[in-house]
């Protein structure tokens, strides 16, 4: 098994500190500003007030307006000034306030960033990470819940990461800074302040009541490009990331279900190898995401389990993701890919 | 904009009607050219501020016109930049060479050695003047219109036309469109398709430089039809809320492919005048000047090396041929239009001033076109060597997958694996390892 597997042991009682996924990210961001000199942080609202989910709070006052600054309201220049600042030879990490607003700097992304490596034979190159909150379930309507991955997943050149636990989104923010390669973080708000299980009328946990919110203090990498392996079992192969890591994981537990539970954590380079020995084990594939269904990530992962697992498959592949609409306001747990949706799949893929 | 709406409007009210105004150019094909309405001061009669000007107290100059030489072909007035002899006929050598370059690859798309070219015929001045006025580490992030940065810095010709003919010398692999150059080591930011992207980036750049207290400044080359594109107006914003060391030339060539400048806002102002809205220093400079060119480039440089912040330049010019090789202009402007353009040709302009001082003479000018020809015809003839399009000789088949990624990842190894899979099935016979197809 290729995918990194941490041992799940519920810790009740202990000294060892916990944190919650913005101070991880603000501890990644921390360490990289002092580490590397040529590391920048810039954005809508992340200078002095700390930006609007207090994920660069403190930061300015710590390394300086030069270092860790606000920008004006403009993606494309956000990321267009990122791209010129690579060029020199520093180490960009502009945010963008909520994936939903990434839209005017996709040109930038796309066409600058993605192929600048490439269009000039690795003369110039685009060592930046942009960092965006993503995904729904929190009453964000049309604009402040999408979950834009597979946008990106479909440009050649660019790096997509998407943390589920603080943890991982330190280890992972920190590898994602050091990359040469530009990288897409996307920061699943939901679960900033504590795992998401889907059963949204029950009252959520804070992280420091899961074992994943055990983070170090200093410098750790979690590579890119590999899996993490949430939980093993034998019934099914859940494929997930972000939020929906947690619902599937709960879901499974509701119905006493031992799934195999991938978190994906890269989806460009995707770890190909840990997915498809998971579903050669279990023979049956459950793909989880937010983002709407057609064309989106599940698409391409359930081809490839397809193409690369077809002898092994007892059932096939299920999709479950948001619904082909517009993110909704009130319909919001209508729309949201929860517990009953997943439930359904699980029972389809496991009938016979 | 005489669109007056007399009539009532359809709906009933009695308001009266709103009508579209479509701008529309002075001329267009078989129409005489009438240029009565472009005002030309005389050479000399625009004052130089201080580099350190505040932008409002020189509006006149974002709505005037900088201009050096005269009718007489001497330099006049507080912008003459009194630039040595020798450096101006190096000015004129870099200009005659990029001509001929300009003629002989134009040929050479038309004889089928490459799929593509754009000439920069009459814009000569605003990327060599320019350029000549910038330290040779100053960043810059051209558009696909200012091969003469190029020439004027140096770069090998022979890597221009590998480039152009995609071949197996080409550095870029064969992956860019030919004029898409990029030269790290010649301070030359690789090229996009996409317009004015580079002009946020260069303002990023010149950022950089300032966070980490280096001398050096970026300058960005766009055309008047992209600054109607959103990245200029970032741009403008980021340059002037850092106060970033950066220049920003917009080439004002009247056309963008078929559509006049007016579909980029000329009817009503200028674009240096742009400028003054964000704050920033703006200068409108007659492009076919070369002194003018370079002297507003060296003030623009002089206050972005001094911290007194960013500047807009105009450069007023004509683009004389068509658009690229794929460009008839014939199908939309009157072809008198190059013919009467009150501004001239740059190159003329500059030979005649040399000629003037007594400098030059038409018997070196025509020896000096001969020596640009030869030399472009000999670095042809070596660059075809490597190949042209489409006769074998390019990069081998595995380059393409490179450089995408800084490693190649799993599902690249496998293309890059099916892709050599495909060429043994389609040349049995070829050599595994020298990617020559045939």
């Amino acid at each position: 098994m290729s995918a990194e597997t941490q041992t799940a042991d519920p810790v009740a009682e202990t000294t060892e500190r916990r944190i919650n996924m913005i101070e991880a990210i603000n501890e990644a961001l921390d360490i990289m500003l002092e580490r590397d000199d040529d590391v920048i942080v810039m954005g809508e609202d992340v200078g002095y007030f700390g930006g609007v989910f207090r994920c660069t709070a403190g930061l300015q006052e710590k390394h300086g307006k030069t270092r860790v600054f606000d920008t004006p309201i403009s993606e494309c220049g956000i990321i267009g000034v990122a791209v010129g600042m690579g060029a020199y030879g520093l180490r960009p990490v502009p945010e963008i306030q909520f994936a939903d607003y990434i839209y005017p700097g996709l040109d930038q992304l796309i066409s600058e960033a993605a192929r600048l490596r490439y269009r000039s034979a690795t003369e110039y190159i685009a060592p930046m990470t942009v960092r965006s909150p993503f995904g729904g379930g929190i009453f964000g309507g049309q604009t402040h819940s999408q979950s834009p991955e597979s946008i990106f997943t479909h440009v050649s050149g660019l790096k997509t990461v998407i943390p589920s636990t603080p943890y991982d989104a330190k280890g992972l923010l920190i590898s994602c800074i050091e990359d040469n390669d530009p990288v897409i973080f996307f920061e699943p708000k939901r679960i900033y302040n504590g795992p998401f299980s889907g059963f949204y009328d029950k009252p959520v946990e804070p992280w420091k009541k899961h074992k994943d919110s055990v983070v170090p203090e200093g410098y750790y990498k979690i590579p890119l490009g590999k899996a993490r392996t949430v939980q093993e079992g034998e019934a099914l192969t859940v494929l997930a990331y972000g939020t929906m890591v947690h619902v599937a994981e709960a879901v499974c537990r509701e119905k006493g279900v031992y799934a195999d539970i991938l978190d994906l954590r890269t989806l460009v380079p995707l770890d190909i190898e840990a997915i498809e020995q998971s579903v050669r084990k279990t023979g049956r594939c459950l793909i989880v995401h937010e983002a709407t269904r057609t064309s989106g990530f599940g698409a391409e992962l359930s081809a490839l389990v397809t193409e690369r697992c077809f002898y092994h498959l007892e059932a096939p592949v299920e999709r479950v993701t948001g619904f082909d609409t517009p993110y909704p306001h009130s319909l919001e747990w209508a729309y949201f890919p929860g517990p009953v949706r997943i439930g359904e799949a699980i029972d389809k893929i496991l009938k016979d | 904009m005489a669109d007056a709406a007399d009539n009532p409007s359809p709906t009933g009210d009695n308001r009266p009607a709103l009508a579209l105004h479509v701008p529309e150019p002075r001329s267009r094909p078989g129409d005489p050219v009438n240029f009565s309405d472009v005002d030309i001061p005389e050479a000399g009669a625009q004052p130089r501020p201080d580099e350190g000007a505040k932008p409002e107290d020189m509006k006149d100059l974002a709505y005037g016109l900088v201009r050096v030489l005269g009718d007489d072909n001497k330099a006049h007035g507080p912008w003459d930049p009194k630039l040595d002899p020798e450096t101006l006929r190096t000015m004129l050598g870099h200009m005659a060479l990029t001509r001929a370059f300009d003629e002989r690859m134009f040929r050479g798309q038309r004889q089928g050695k490459t799929s593509f070219y754009m000439k920069c015929t009459g814009e000569e001045a605003t990327s060599i003047s320019a350029a000549m006025a910038l330290a040779s580490d100053d960043m810059v992030f051209p558009s696909y219109r200012q091969q003469g940065i190029l020439i004027a810095r140096g770069y090998p010709l022979i890597e221009m036309i590998n480039q152009i003919y995609s071949n197996k010398g080409d550095k870029l692999k064969g992956r860019q469109l030919p004029i898409m150059y990029s030269s790290r080591e010649h301070s030359f930011f690789s090229i996009s398709g996409n317009l004015a992207t580079q002009t946020p980036q260069a303002v990023g750049w010149a950022m950089a430089s300032a966070i980490k207290g280096d001398s050096r400044i970026a300058a960005t080359w766009v055309g008047e039809g992209s600054t109607a594109e959103g990245d200029f107006h970032s741009a403008c914003t980021f340059a002037t809320v850092y106060n970033a060391p950066v220049i920003l030339n917009v080439i004002n060539n009247q056309w963008a492919i078929s559509s006049f400048s007016g579909f980029a806002g000329s009817e009503r102002t200028t674009f240096a005048a742009r400028a003054l809205g964000y704050g920033l220093a703006g200068l409108r400079v007659d492009g076919n000047d070369a002194l003018a060119c370079f002297a507003a480039q060296q003030w623009a440089a002089n206050r972005a090396r001094a911290n007194q912040g960013p500047t807009l330049i105009e450069y007023f010019t004509y683009r004389a041929e068509g658009h690229s090789t794929s460009d008839d202009p014939s199908g939309y402007r009157s072809a008198q239009e190059r013919e009467e353009w009150p501004l001239g040709d740059p190159v003329m302009r500059l030979k005649n001033h040399l000629i003037a001082i007594g400098e030059w003479d038409e018997e070196r000018q025509e020896k000096m076109d001969l020596e640009a020809a030869e030399l472009v015809k000999k670095t042809t003839k070596e660059a075809e060597k490597n190949g042209i399009l489409g006769h074998g000789l390019h990069h081998p088949f595995h380059t393409m997958f490179e450089d995408v990624f800084e490693e190649l990842p799993w599902h690249l190894k496998e293309q890059a694996e099916q892709a050599t899979r495909e060429r043994k099935i389609k040349w049995p016979d070829s050599h595994p390892k020298d990617g020559a197809g045939k």
